[in-house]
């Protein structure tokens, strides 16, 4: 039956000898949507907003990542996004912007191991090795949109909204019951 | 799958992160009101289907989110080139060359 995820603890949901799927620890989360000069935003943060689409920047434990030409995720610890919130408040009559909570929308899961990448071709189109590690992509996992995080090349990370995880979740079962099926044969 | 290049993220991606967003470079009447029946029909219903180079909009829906512009030849389904929402249809050097 399908519970939904931030109902669960966070620890390991699946399994196989080469990769493992678990889930993280709450986090803050922020969407930001600014445009023109973006220097007094990175004074509040404490380093510069990336600049490329699917680029990262950290500092603090505080990440963000650019998701498009005018919008950023930022991912923190729990115990930021209150000062965050009234940090960004404090510039929003000099410059106008949208930050918005959104901890409440998704749910991160981990996958790691030697397989990683081989279980996240079940679900995404795109060449998951490709994307180089440090960086991230929003993009369509069966059918879901979801924002990946590369943090190695066997170690990444999944946002997904609560909604669609126990989706994304079965298939991920599925997918590291094959891989050890495939083990096992081998 | 076709691959579609998208000049916002400048990568190319699989076609199921896009979604079509039909004909491009159609400009909404700066004042509807002043419009006759048959201009505004024109404008909301009156479309090309092009056999060939076709420009139209492309949204990079499950990625940055932006609408984009696509030449895309509508027989072969090949994209010849994308652009930017805003920007002129660019010229192609031999404009339909070899997609006969």
């Amino acid at each position: 039956m399908t519970t939904t995820l931030s109902s669960r603890h966070p620890g390991v949901l699946a399994t196989s000898p080469a990769v493992e799927v678990s889930l993280a620890e709450p986090r803050g989360r922020l969407s930001l949507r600014a445009r023109g000069d973006l220097t007094p935003f990175a004074r509040v943060l404490g380093f510069a907003l990336p600049e490329r689409i699917g680029q990262r920047a950290e500092e603090h434990d505080i990440r963000a990542i650019r998701l498009g030409p005018d919008e950023w995720t930022l991912n923190t610890p729990m115990a930021a996004v209150q000062r965050l919130l009234e940090a960004f408040a404090a510039i929003y009559p000099d410059h106008p912007h949208s930050l918005v909570d959104i901890s409440g929308r998704e749910v991160s899961l981990v996958i790691e191991g030697a397989q990683a990448s081989d279980l996240l071709s079940i679900g995404c189109a795109r060449d998951v090795e490709a994307i180089p590690a440090g960086e991230g992509r929003r993009t369509m996992f069966d059918g879901t949109t979801v924002v990946l995080w590369k943090d190695a090349a066997d170690s990444y990370r999944l946002d997904i909204w609560n909604s669609f995880a126990p989706h994304v979740l079965d298939l991920l079962k599925t997918g590291c019951a094959e891989l050890a099926a495939e083990a096992r044969q081998a | 799958m076709l691959l579609i290049h998208c000049p916002y993220c400048e990568e190319t991606l699989p076609e199921v992160e896009f979604v079509h967003a039909g004909q491009a470079h159609i400009a909404r009447p700066d004042l509807p009101s002043s419009q006759t029946d048959e201009e505004w029909e024109a404008y909301l219903f009156i479309r090309t289907n092009e056999k060939g180079i076709h420009a139209e909009r492309w949204r990079h829906v499950h990625g940055c989110g932006r609408f984009f512009n696509a030449l895309r030849h509508t027989v072969t389904d090949q994209f010849l080139t994308t652009y930017k929402a805003g920007e002129p249809r660019p010229e192609l050097p031999v404009e339909g060359g070899d997609q006969k």
